[in-house]
């Protein structure tokens, strides 16, 4: 049936399957992009610039790839900046107060994981939609970070710790291999696992997954513990990257993140999407935020552009969902 | 449970009792809190104080009135601090540059209504879930209002329009107040008085039964959305009276405040449920809030957390009633 479908339609794509041909179609995307940049400014095609859009890209699909999870089971998790804000600071307090690097980040990753959790329980337990939990969460994250840390900067941060955000091995950003460490796992997880084909199902169709004997509630749990610890993950970079530490630090992710995830294919409405999906929607983000960067467009037009690019791609998912149907 | 569709504006008692009933917990909620805060702190019941309350609640009444229609529609606008904070930004320009108060009002209105039927039809039209369609606008109308202030703050405000802030109406009414008030018996009217508001809670209850009826439903989706848009670009005119300027993140996060009093009210996220009077409880309990723990020297940071934490509250109390699901 699919193959007759498949061959129904013409071009040299047809017979791969569905989520592949979208990952494909968005690399092209991606290309034709990249090649438009390298025209309109040079300083774009240097190996310095690259290296520097996939360190970012890096940090913004290691946030995107919990929350792929999330979305896949077509949930929302609206509190992933404000984990990393939190998690961040936390880490910084825990380094600078014990100057164990190791205790700090596991103050981060914990921190984030039970943010994760917490979220995972008012939605399952409490019966909250997801996108208002979460969205309370951010707010309660928010002001727990602005009173702890008093409106002061923690800086100046080990160098080794550092070099985990800034850091270079064999000439790639060392952010570069902990995202590719994590891509690995998350598509094995996702494609492979039997866990992983249940975010799918219960994404799909919630009640068919739990007729079928999928545990939806601790699955969703799952989903939103895997959310909170890749923020988590993401703030540990970020602060060894910047390293400094503030009430903001991180906020401005959580729209970035959902965009990257939405570009790269999945669906708001769950059960359609992947993992290198995300991890080119991270780097299609990226490309044109530096491009604005390199054509000095004040930063004050990122948000606006971000929020255009996630109505854009949910719209596009809408249409191309309406043409599957058909 | 009223049936969304045949509900007339009901004057039968029983039917009233429900609908209070659906408000008990805001009541509960905001008695509790001045209860609280009457015993920790002396300041708080006096007369001075309960008027403040009253003005401080003002602006967010005007965004947490047309909220509860968006909500009682299953649907949601997160973007409505950030577009108030654009109209504030342009209202201040406008009143800065023109000199003429109709006209900066005039400005912000267009612009919150041109933001409201955005959001309309990205969700009635698009399809895209209200949700991530308004965190789009959000960003949107964030930036924007940083790139017309390039960041920095817009003063020299005319003297008349502080006189919205700080006039009289009827001899003796706070003008915010009075504004707060007419908008509160306006939007009451609209939503049990007439064909839309029936159409309101029919969009959350039961919003197929609507379109099979004949109702062009996504007319209606957008109106209310507008509707929360020019509700912003009014609520624009007392923020800039009050904060005499216009500045680019003037009410951020404020959207989470209104949330929270459509929550704390009743009204529910699912089903077309719930009760505008509620939503004006909530508004309150949530300005006693932020009041007494002002009062209390609690900073701002905790007061936006312990809003969060009044919201679960105000969902648990829902869900143990069971009223949803």
């Amino acid at each position: 049936m699919s193959v007759a479908i498949a061959a129904g339609k013409s071009g040299p794509l047809a017979r791969l399957p569905q989520g592949t041909r979208s990952v494909i179609y968005r690399l092209l995307a991606m290309m034709v992009i990249a090649a438009t940049m390298s025209f309109a400014s040079e300083a774009f095609l240097t190996s310095n610039n690259l290296l520097n859009v996939l360190r970012q890209a890096s940090l913004l699909f290691l946030l995107a790839s919990g929350l792929t999870l999330v979305i896949l089971t077509a949930g929302l998790d609206l509190s992933v900046g404000a984990n990393v804000a939190l998690s961040a600071c936390l880490a910084a307090t825990v380094i600078k107060a014990t100057g164990s690097v190791a205790l700090g980040v596991s103050a981060g990753l914990g921190a984030g994981l039970l943010v994760g959790l917490a979220n995972g329980l008012l939605v399952t337990l409490l019966r909250i939609p997801p996108f208002i939990a979460t969205y309370g969460m951010l707010w309660i994250l928010h002001g727990v970070t602005y009173w702890f840390m008093k409106g002061e900067t923690i800086h100046g941060f080990p160098a080794a710790f550092r070099a985990v955000g800034s850091g270079y091995w064999l000439g790639v950003p060392i952010p570069v291999y902990v995202m590719l460490l994590f891509l690995v796992a998350g598509i094995l997880f996702a494609q492979r696992t039997t866990w992983g084909q249940e975010v799918y199902a219960i994404g799909a169709n919630p009640e068919a997954a739990r007729l079928s004997g999928v545990p939806v509630k601790r699955r969703l749990v799952l989903v939103y513990v895997a959310s909170g610890a890749m923020a988590g993950l993401a703030s540990i970079i970020y602060l060894a990257r910047l390293n400094s530490a503030e009430g903001d630090v991180g906020e401005a992710l959580t729209l970035p993140a959902i965009a990257a995830v939405l570009v790269g294919g999945t669906s708001l409405f769950g059960g359609v999407g992947s993992m290198l999906g995300t991890l080119v929607g991270a780097l299609i983000l990226t490309l044109v935020l530096n491009f604005m960067n390199l054509l000095t467009i004040n930063a004050n037009w990122q948000p606006l552009v971000t929020g255009v690019i996630v109505v854009l791609a949910v719209f596009l998912d809408n249409l191309s969902r309406k043409g599957d149907t058909r | 449970m009223h049936d969304a569709l045949t509900a007339t504006p009901s004057r039968n008692l029983m039917e009233r009792l429900k609908r209070a009933g659906s408000g008990a917990g805001a009541a509960v909620v905001l008695l509790a809190l001045v209860l609280v805060f009457a015993l920790s702190s002396s300041n708080f019941l006096t007369v001075d104080n309960l008027v403040n309350i009253g003005l401080q609640s003002t602006i967010l009444m005007l965004l947490a009135l047309p909220m509860t229609l968006i909500i009682l529609s299953e649907g949601l606008d997160l973007s409505m601090g950030a577009v108030l904070t654009l109209c504030n930004v342009v209202l201040a320009l406008v009143a800065v540059k023109t000199g003429g108060l109709a006209f900066a009002l005039a400005a912000a209105l267009a612009v919150g209504l041109a933001f409201g039927l955005l959001n309309g039809t990205l969700v009635a039209a698009l399809g895209i879930p209200p949700f991530v369609a308004t965190l789009g606008t959000l960003g949107a109308a964030q930036g924007l209002a940083l790139v017309v202030t390039d960041g920095q703050s817009v003063v020299g405000i005319p003297e008349s329009l502080q006189q919205m802030s700080s006039g009289r109406w009827f001899a003796f009414v706070p003008a915010p107040i009075a504004i707060a008030v007419l908008a509160y018996v306006a939007i009451h009217l609209l939503l049990y008085k007439t064909r839309f508001g029936n159409y309101v809670f029919a969009l959350g209850g039961n919003r197929e039964a609507l379109t099979l009826a004949g109702v062009k439903t996504r007319s209606y989706l957008v109106a209310v959305y507008a509707l929360g848009g020019l509700m912003a670009g009014l609520a624009a005119l007392l923020l800039t009276a009050r904060i005499n300027s216009g500045h680019p993140t003037a009410a951020i996060g404020m959207e989470f405040d209104a949330i929270a009093a459509v929550a704390v009210g009743g009204t529910s996220f699912e089903r077309g449920k719930g009760w505008v009077f509620g939503t004006v409880l909530g508004v309150l309990a949530v300005g006693v809030l932020r009041n007494g723990l002002n009062l209390l020297s609690v900073p701002s940071s905790v007061q936006v957390s312990s809003i969060g934490v009044l919201v679960i509250v105000a969902l648990l109390i829902d869900a143990f009633r069971g009223g949803r699901r």
